[in-house]
């Protein structure tokens, strides 16, 4: 507070993507003439080789502050909807399961499986596949689980790698019998890759889910919704982990997310079975918190 | 556009309160849908510019008030807290500036203070007594460079982010001319200089609460030797935002101090002598000699 040399020296901004402003009245930049395949990053238009990278530059610089930001931005509601999605699941119901749980860098999802499988089911067979494009989440997640029973056991794995190309040596076809990722798939370049690697890895019967940001039809609510994501979310990353960058990344990346429909008929058209075209038990997904995120479940035949 | 760039006022677009338009529409214009949501221009009228609405910035006030006392390491939040509270004296402090020619010669050519624009060689030729001279003596015995700040955020019109920028870059121009070390105690009695002077809310604040996490006997110290101080000397002083200090590198220390009307603190409390100083500024004039010899 007084600036102290070491205040002066923190004082340096550490954006993640200095060389990639926000330009806010300019239009898509200039694109390569040979890279004719854009994305979308946020907001941004941007080539699709670079969205991998600026991600990765994105989760690099909030790996370390992930939960607590998760806390904030959703006031601790994330932990219900994940209890909720490992609940719908039943890891371990019908005997030991092999699961992988992709972009589950800081394990989460991967702990919530293992304890259910334990407590419920005094299942310890059952193990999990941590699978994550980027090391630092990876790393978080392997300090997490050494606070627990699972840590150098063969309950629990940790692998980098790209869920949509995902290595075909260490994951073979038809191994898994469940494959969970949340909050992961609107980070990816394309969808329909994570999807159908999804569809090659799980064994037949298998079940794909997918927690995710989704669409709040309510108008009423989404007007509330909107005004709380694009103001405060941005601010408490500013406050929390000195990176509003990232977290307007963030915001924006929902809003590009497609609605709970089209997402489902997408997870149909990479090959898995699901419920009828609604919201709902029996349906293709679930709305939690009036659709500010869904889970969408498919069945591999 | 850059802060030095960027014309006067800013043009500001009237914020529209539109229906969302359907989700379809991607890139730019779903974010100007979006931002329009927040009720809040989006165009940035300088590099670094985040425009906020009034709930945001209240928002950012708070938190960052919360976050720098509670991390005071975070430079960036009681930079943004500055931003966001400056408000109302902003204005008067560059009219302060207008007034005079000095003033006008500032707000016109928006120097900066930073490691590429000082250069301190240059400044160890200068003879002894100069303000240059004093200002690199002072640095060497605290062990700082003229560091890059935080840049400025959160306030709308552009001269006013820059005066602010000028403030803050400035700050170890009044550490020299105060004859002021950067400790603790030495840092609050320059932020009620400072709040004497130039009338911030930040520097106000830290004044308020900064005393906090002083020891009781500093505290005392502080209190009945360097307020009183800061308090008349600040408040009889020349403003100090008009003063061009890269102008007056070459003018003598004392005579510089008499025109602004500063007088010198109850000593402080210093990390190094003076003489090792002095020394290393030696040293340091030396090397720019022989630099300068050996090009020649």
């Amino acid at each position: 507070m007084f600036a102290s040399n070491i205040a002066r020296r923190a004082c340096r901004t550490n954006r993640p993507f200095r060389h990639c402003r926000f330009n806010h009245n300019q239009p898509t930049p200039n694109q390569n003439q040979e890279s004719s395949r854009a994305t979308h990053f946020g907001f941004q238009t941007v080539p699709e080789e670079q969205k991998e990278s600026l991600v990765k530059n994105v989760f690099d610089s909030v790996a370390s502050s992930y939960d607590l930001m998760n806390d904030a931005m959703s006031l601790g509601i994330h932990r219900l909807w994940k209890d909720e999605l490992v609940s719908l699941l039943k890891p371990g119901a019908r005997g030991p399961q092999k699961c992988i749980d992709v972009a589950g860098g800081t394990g989460d999802i991967a702990l919530r499986i293992l304890d259910h499988a334990r407590e419920r089911y005094a299942d310890r067979e059952t193990a999990v596949d941590v699978v994550d494009i980027n090391g630092e989440m990876l790393r978080e997640g392997f300090k997490r689980f050494k606070k627990t029973m699972y840590h150098n056991t063969p309950q629990i794995a940790f692998q980098e790698a790209n869920a949509q190309a995902l290595p075909t040596e260490r994951f073979p076809d038809n191994t898994y019998d469940l494959y969970t990722i949340a909050f992961g798939i609107r980070n990816c370049t394309s969808i329909p890759d994570v999807l159908k690697e999804a569809h090659r890895v799980l064994k037949p019967g298998g079940t794909f889910a997918c927690l995710e940001f989704s669409r709040v039809n309510n108008p009423l609510l989404s007007t509330v919704y909107d005004q709380y994501s694009f103001s405060i979310i941005p601010l408490l990353g500013t406050i929390l982990a000195g990176d509003r960058a990232s977290y307007q990344y963030l915001v924006e990346s929902i809003r590009n997310f497609p609605p709970q429909p089209e997402f489902a008929q997408m997870i149909v058209d990479a090959g898995f079975t699901t419920g009828g075209m609604f919201e709902g038990k029996g349906g293709a997904w679930r709305d939690l918190t009036f659709g500010v995120a869904a889970i969408h479940t498919g069945v591999k035949v | 556009m850059s802060l030095a760039t960027s014309v006067p006022r800013a043009a500001r677009h009237s914020s529209i309160w539109s229906t969302r338009a359907a989700p379809a529409l991607a890139g730019p214009r779903l974010r100007i849908l979006h931002e329009q949501a927040r009720l809040k221009s989006t165009q940035p009228a300088y590099e670094g510019h985040i425009p906020l609405n009034t709930f945001e910035a209240g928002f950012l006030a708070v938190g960052s008030a919360l976050m720098s006392l509670a991390n005071p390491r975070r430079g960036d939040m009681v930079a943004a807290l500055g931003d966001v509270t400056s408000g109302p004296v902003l204005p008067r402090l560059r009219d302060a500036m207008l007034e005079s020619p000095e003033g006008r010669r500032i707000l016109k050519g928006r120097p900066r203070v930073n490691s590429s624009t000082v250069d301190m060689n240059k400044l160890a030729l200068l003879p002894e007594g100069t303000f240059g001279r004093a200002y690199v003596t002072w640095l060497e015995r605290c062990g700082v460079t003229p560091d890059t700040r935080e840049p400025v955020h959160y306030v709308d019109d552009p001269e006013l982010a820059y005066v602010l920028l000028r403030y803050r870059e400035c700050h170890d121009f009044y550490h020299c001319i105060c004859n002021l070390p950067v400790n603790v105690e030495s840092e609050l009695a320059l932020k009620f200089f400072e709040f004497a002077n130039l009338g911030l809310p930040m520097a106000g604040f830290a004044a308020a609460f900064g005393h906090l996490r002083l020891t009781s006997a500093k505290r005392q110290r502080l209190f009945s030797e360097f307020v009183p101080w800061a308090v008349k000397c600040g408040s009889s002083a020349k403003s100090l935002i008009t003063v061009h200090w890269e102008e007056r590198w070459n003018q003598n220390v004392d005579e510089l101090k008499r025109e602004l009307g500063i007088w010198d603190p109850p000593e402080a409390r210093w990390s190094r002598p003076l003489s090792e100083a002095k020394a290393a500024t030696e040293k340091r004039q030396k090397a720019a000699e022989a630099q300068l010899t050996g090009q020649s």
